[in-house]
């Protein structure tokens, strides 16, 4: 197997087990979400916006899977 | 057919002297323009029968002014010049990738990087002009001396990952429209191009919302940052 194959696989590796558990989190998060609107629609506001900094703090671990990915991809020290 | 992509690569257009200039910093420039002129265009006979335009104006400063104030619950206006623009440069910024011919500037490395250094440095600053230097170095040292590396550490990489969440977003849809193009034909990556302006927004939105978020927590006395 050369470096090139191996990337290949890591970076396809990375992406598909790091996309798990944010995809999990973020689940939760909205659902949590959607109960507390659903129990007090005044905070609506509070609570999407909220939300929206919490979900963006989650995705960060995919979005650092997908440039490990990317720089596995593109600009690989191993492979010259 | 070959793809020809290339993540963290920029186009250089010209070079100024020694300088290359890319094809975003170009973009940059054109938005900041336009944005100049309807700011100028606005304000120019600003009263208070001003007409439809300085009126549309105030109604989005107020708008934002009001969302930064419930977020960092004290007077909004001594932090609005920086947060305002950063989202009206952002919104404008990411929309710019969906004009035929265009990338996002916002799609390339360095932009969010400079983005997220100038957040940085100004929640340093309007934490030290708020509290006094010393004032403001103390919170480091809270809840207890010994976290002082992990409260250094904090700081560098919360702004790391707004760089990395900014250019991951941007990038990576940029590049799934790419290869879709390139899998499919030419009216399937419409519905993406779509979902494209949403997240260009809810980007720009973001970002603003945790610069806000790390303004609010260096300037107020209790929350720790």
């Amino acid at each position: 197997m050369t470096v090139e194959m191996l990337s290949i696989i890591g970076a396809a590796v990375a992406v598909s087990v790091g996309a798990i558990g944010p995809a999990f989190a973020e689940g939760r998060a909205i659902a949590a979400a959607m109960e507390a609107m659903a129990r007090q629609p005044e905070a609506s506001g509070t609570i999407s916006r909220t939300l929206f900094v919490g979900l963006a703090m989650i995705e960060t671990m995919a979005i650092y899977c997908l440039v490990v990915a990317l720089l596995l991809l593109y600009a690989n020290p191993y492979v010259r | 057919m070959k793809l020809q992509l290339h993540p963290l690569q920029t186009k250089v257009l010209f070079h100024l002297g020694p300088v290359p200039i890319s094809n975003a910093v170009v973009t940059t420039w054109v938005i900041i323009a336009m944005l100049v002129g309807l700011s100028w265009l606005a304000m120019r006979h600003a009263k208070v029968r001003g007409g439809w335009l300085p009126a549309t104006v105030e109604v989005g400063v107020e708008a934002i002014a009001d969302q930064i104030k419930s977020v960092i619950q004290s007077d909004p206006w001594p932090y609005l010049p920086l947060l305002g623009t950063l989202f009206i440069y952002l919104v404008f910024a990411n929309l710019s990738g969906d004009l035929p011919g265009l990338v996002a500037p916002t799609a390339h490395i360095e932009t969010p990087a400079a983005l997220a250094l100038i957040v940085f440095f100004s929640v340093q600053f309007f934490g030290i002009r708020r509290q006094g230097l010393k004032g403001y170095a103390a919170r480091y040292l809270q809840p207890n001396p010994l976290l002082l590396p992990l409260n250094l550490l904090a700081q560098v990489t919360r702004s790391f990952s707004m760089m990395v969440r900014l250019f991951g977003n941007m990038m990576s849809h940029e590049f799934i429209i790419a290869i879709i193009l390139f899998l499919a034909g030419l009216f399937v990556p419409v519905p993406f191009m779509l979902l494209g302006i949403l997240i260009g927004l809810i980007q720009a939105f973001i970002f603003t919302v945790l610069a806000t978020v790390y303004v609010g927590g260096a300037v107020s006395a209790t929350t720790t940052g």
